[in-house]
C-alpha cells in the first residue's frame, strides 16, 4: 500500500489500463505536451506516445464524438474534460450517442467510453466553472456516474470504469486532486461500480455526502459527537447506478437520514434518494429525510458569497441537530 | 336546480358530523323536506331533510364518514344538471376530519341557484398556490402527528398514540416518545431488582407458597373514545374548572309522593308517572318560583328564565345525553310523563331531534334506579343548577318522638355560585321538598 495524491492514483489508474490494454486511449485539451492542465497525465506522453495521448483542438463536441465513434469500433477511449462545465458542449454526443447507441443499434455496438476530468464548485471560479454536472448525466439511461472521494477510491473506480463496456461519466474534484491517502499497487485493484461505502459508522442519523461534502461531513461528525450525535456517514461513490441499498440498510438502522450536496437542492440527488427511502423505508423513518443542498442561484465570484452557495459546516450541523430532535 | 346536502351543525358545539346511514340511494327522487340521511353528531343521531328536490345525484360522503359542519356531502340535482364539478372535493375521503372547521355559514341553506360558487373552488387546492390555505389547521386538530416509525412501533407495542405526548419537532411523536410509553407502565422491570436485593439469607416462610399460574390474555385494553364520550371530555373540565360549585342537600319524606303515584297508576287509561317526572314537575314549579336558581350568567349579567325547560340527563351504554323537556311548568304531570318516557326512548335509540339537545334551563340527573344514596352533579353549562336524586330508601324515620319505617330520598342541587347563593338553593330546594311531601299540589 502506497500513499499517494488523488491526482497520483488517478494517473497510476490510467497507467496500470493502458498498459493492460492496447485498446485504451487518452485524448482531450492539454493532455499530452502540457501533461493535462491538472496534471493527471504527468508523464504519459512520454510513455505511452502520440498515438495514444492525443491532444485535441478547443472542440469537445468533435473529440467526444471522435472518442463515441472509436469505441464503436472496438476501441476503450479516455475522453478528458479540461473541466466537466465543459461537457455541456458535448451533451450531444454523450446524452444521444454515447448513451443511447447500445439499445438504438440492438446491442450491436458497445460503447466501452470514459469521459472524465474534475467538476464541482473549487475556489472562485465562478458560475461557470463550479458547477455540480452530475445532476445532468444521472438523469439519462444508459450513463454511469462517478463521483469518487479518496485516492484508493479514485483508482479502483477508475479502472472499473476504463474496463466498463458502457459510457461512464467520471467527474473528479480540483479541490481533492492533491489530498493524500493509502492506494493499493495492485494492479488488479478494482473498486466496483454502484456500491456505496460507509465512511463512518453511526447509530442515530445516516448522512450521504460525496467529494468535499463528503470531508465536511466528516469533520461535522466529529463535532455533533461530542454533542451525542452519532453520525453514520455514507458515500455512494457511484451515482448511478445508485447502491440503494446501502443507504437503506442504513437508514433502517438509524431511522432518520440527511443528503448533502453542493449543488442546488431543486431536482438534486438529495430529492432522488429522499424519494426512495420514503418508498422504501417509510416505516422506518422517525424524521423526515432533510436534504442539505447549495443554494438555489449560480455560484457567485466574491469569495464572501462563493462561502455562503454551498453547505458551510455549521449549516450542515444545525440540519443534522434538527433531523436528530 | 341544484341542492347542495351540507353537513348541518346541530348544536353549538358540535364540529363534525358522521353519516351514519343515508336513507335515499344515489338517484332516487327527492322532494323538499324528505328525511334523507342520519347523521351523528357530537351527542346524539339526527335525521336530517332534504332542502330541495330532485334526484339524490351524488352521495359524497359515505356511511360511517366524519366530516367538519358545513362540509358537502350529497348533491341533489335534476338528471340534466352538470355537478361533475362537485362530484369529487378533495375533502371526500377524510374518516376523522379537523375539528377546526370553518364555521358552516347557515346550517341549513337555501337550494343554491347556480353553478357558478361551485366552478370557482379549484378542484384540488394543491396545485394553487395563490391563496395560501390554512393548512396548518388539520395538522394542530384531529390527526395525530407521529413519524412512520412511531407508527410503526407503536403497532407493535399497542400504544396508543393519541394520549401521547410528542417531543419531536411541532410536537410530532417520534420513535422515544413511543418507547417510554410502552416501557413505563410495566412493573416487570421492577420486580427481578426488587428479587435481587436480599443478599442475606431470609428463613423462608413455613406456609406453603401460593403461585399464580401464568396469567394469559392482555392486561389491559385501550378502547377509542366514542364521539359522544369525547364530548363529555371536552365539555365537563369547562364546567367544574371554570364554574364555583356549591352544593346544598335536603332529604325528602317520600311516603305520600310514594302512595300517590301507586294511586295514579292504578287509573285505567292514564299514562304511568315516575317518580322523575314527579321531580320534574315539583321541580318546574318552584323554579318558577324561585327564578334566581332558574338562571344563567350571561357575561355581564343574569339571564333569569321565566319558563322551566327541564334538561333531563339519560344514561346510554356509551355515555349520556341530556334530553330538553319544554315548559314544564306549565305542563300537566301525565303530558311531563308521556314525553319524558318518548324521549328516554329515543334518545336509547339515537334518534332525537335537534332541537330536543339544546336550550334547558334547568337539569335534572336521577340516579335512584341504582341504589344511590346521595350524589352531585356537574353543572351542564350554560345552565346555572342541576338537581342530583338518589333512591328511595326505606328507612327508620323519627316523628314526634315515635319510631317508624318511612320513604326517604336524598336530593343535591349543585349551584353555580356567580348566579346565586346558598340560600337561594337552600330555598329551591325546600320547595321542592314540600311540592313532594304534599304531592297533591302537583296535581293542582
Amino acid at each position: 500500500m502506497a500513499v499517494m495524491t488523488y491526482r497520483e492514483a488517478l494517473n497510476l489508474a490510467l497507467r496500470e489500463e493502458m498498459r493492460r490494454d492496447p485498446r485504451v486511449f487518452v485524448m482531450g485539451e492539454e493532455v499530452g505536451l502540457y501533461e493535462g492542465a491538472y496534471k493527471v497525465t504527468q508523464g504519459m506522453l512520454k510513455e505511452f506516445g502520440e498515438k495514444r495521448i492525443i491532444d485535441t483542438p478547443i472542440c469537445e463536441s468533435g473529440f467526444t464524438g471522435v472518442g463515441v465513434g472509436s469505441a464503436m469500433l472496438g476501441l476503450r477511449p479516455v475522453i478528458e474534460m479540461m473541466t466537466f462545465n465543459f461537457s455541456i458542449l458535448a451533451l450531444d454526443q454523450i446524452v444521444n450517442s454515447a448513451a443511447k447507441l447500445c439499445y438504438m443499434s440492438g446491442g450491436q455496438y458497445n460503447i466501452p467510453l470514459v469521459v472524465r476530468g474534475p467538476g464541482g464548485p473549487a475556489s472562485q471560479l465562478a458560475a461557470q466553472h463550479s458547477q455540480s454536472m452530475e445532476t445532468y448525466f444521472y438523469h439519462v439511461p444508459g450513463l454511469k456516474v462517478v463521483r469518487p472521494s479518496t485516492p484508493a477510491d479514485a483508482k479502483g473506480l477508475l479502472k472499473s470504469a476504463i474496463r466498463d463496456d458502457n459510457p461512464v461519466i467520471f467527474i473528479e474534484s480540483e479541490t481533492l486532486y492533491a489530498i493524500k491517502g493509502e492506494v493499493p499497487e495492485d494492479p488488479d485493484f478494482l473498486v466496483p461500480l454502484g456500491q456505496a461505502a460507509i465512511r463512518r459508522e453511526g447509530t442515530d442519523v445516516t448522512v450521504v455526502a460525496y467529494m468535499g461534502m463528503l470531508y465536511r461531513a466528516l469533520e461535522v461528525a466529529e463535532e455533533l459527537a461530542k454533542e451525542g450525535i452519532s453520525m453514520e456517514i455514507v458515500d455512494p461513490r457511484t451515482l448511478r447506478p445508485m447502491d440503494t441499498e446501502s443507504i437503506l440498510n442504513s437508514v433502517r438502522k438509524t431511522h432518520r437520514c440527511a443528503v448533502i450536496e453542493a449543488g442546488a437542492g431543486f431536482a438534486g440527488m438529495g430529492s432522488e434518494i429522499a424519494a426512495e427511502i420514503q418508498e422504501e423505508a417509510f416505516d422506518d423513518l422517525d424524521a423526515p429525510v432533510c436534504r442539505i443542498t447549495g443554494e438555489n442561484a449560480p455560484m457567485p465570484y466574491a469569495r464572501n458569497l462563493e462561502l455562503l452557495k454551498t453547505p458551510s459546516k455549521a449549516k450542515i450541523a444545525d440540519a443534522i441537530r434538527k433531523v436528530c430532535a | 336546480m341544484i341542492t347542495k346536502v351540507l353537513m348541518p351543525k346541530l348544536s353549538e358545539a358540535m364540529e363534525t358530523g358522521k353519516v351514519i346511514k343515508w336513507l335515499k340511494k344515489e338517484g332516487d327522487a327527492i322532494k323538499g323536506g324528505d328525511v334523507i340521511a342520519e347523521i351523528e353528531t357530537d351527542k346524539a343521531n339526527v335525521e336530517i331533510e332534504a332542502f330541495g328536490s330532485g334526484l339524490l345525484r351524488k352521495i359524497l360522503i359515505g356511511e360511517g364518514g366524519q366530516v367538519p359542519v358545513g362540509e358537502l356531502i350529497g348533491v341533489i340535482a335534476d338528471p340534466a344538471d352538470d355537478i361533475s364539478k362537485m362530484a369529487a372535493p378533495a375533502a371526500a375521503a377524510p374518516a376523522a376530519a379537523p375539528p377546526t372547521a370553518p364555521p358552516a355559514a347557515a346550517p341549513a341553506p337555501p337550494p343554491v341557484p347556480a353553478m357558478e360558487s361551485y366552478t370557482s373552488v379549484p378542484e384540488t387546492s394543491a396545485v394553487v398556490p395563490m391563496a395560501p390555505t390554512p393548512s396548518a389547521a388539520p395538522a394542530a386538530g384531529g390527526r395525530v402527528k407521529a413519524s412512520p416509525l412511531a407508527r410503526k412501533v407503536a403497532g407493535q407495542t399497542g400504544v396508543d398514540l393519541r394520549l401521547l405526548q410528542g417531543t419531536g419537532p411541532g410536537g410530532r411523536i417520534v420513535r422515544r416518545d413511543v418507547e417510554s410509553a410502552a416501557e413505563s407502565p410495566r412493573p416487570a422491570a421492577a420486580a427481578p431488582a426488587a428479587s435481587a436485593a436480599p443478599a442475606r439469607p431470609v428463613p423462608a416462610p413455613a406456609r406453603p407458597q401460593f403461585v399464580i399460574p401464568q396469567r394469559t390474555g392482555a392486561e389491559f385494553e385501550d378502547r377509542p373514545l366514542s364521539s359522544m364520550r369525547a364530548i363529555i371530555a371536552k365539555l365537563m373540565p369547562l364546567s367544574k374548572g371554570p364554574v364555583p360549585h356549591f352544593y346544598v342537600t335536603s332529604e325528602v319524606s317520600m311516603d305520600r309522593a310514594w302512595a300517590l303515584r301507586a294511586e295514579l297508576n292504578a287509573l285505567e287509561g292514564q299514562p304511568k308517572v315516575s317518580v322523575t317526572d314527579m321531580i320534574i314537575k315539583a321541580s318546574a314549579s318552584a323554579l318558577l318560583k324561585n327564578p334566581g336558581v332558574n338562571a344563567q350568567l350571561q357575561g355581564q349579567s343574569i339571564r333569569v328564565f321565566h319558563r322551566a325547560h327541564i334538561g333531563l340527563a339519560i344514561a346510554l351504554d356509551e355515555g349520556l345525553i341530556t334530553a330538553v323537556l319544554r315548559d314544564c311548568d306549565a305542563k300537566p304531570l301525565g303530558q311531563i310523563a308521556v314525553e319524558a318516557r318518548d324521549v328516554a326512548e329515543r334518545a336509547r335509540g339515537g334518534k332525537l331531534r335537534a332541537q330536543e339537545l339544546s336550550g334547558a334551563t334547568f337539569s335534572i340527573s336521577n340516579l335512584g334506579m341504582y341504589d344511590v344514596e346521595e350524589f352531585s352533579a356537574i353543572i351542564n353549562p350554560p345552565e346555572g343548577a342541576i338537581l342530583a336524586v338518589g333512591s328511595v330508601l326505606e328507612k327508620p324515620v323519627v316523628e314526634d318522638g315515635q319510631l317508624r319505617v318511612g320513604r326517604r330520598m336524598k336530593m343535591t342541587i349543585s349551584c353555580d355560585h356567580r348566579v346565586m347563593d346558598g340560600a337561594m338553593g337552600a330555598r329551591f330546594l325546600q320547595d321542592v321538598k314540600r311540592l313532594l311531601e304534599e304531592p297533591l299540589r302537583l296535581l293542582v
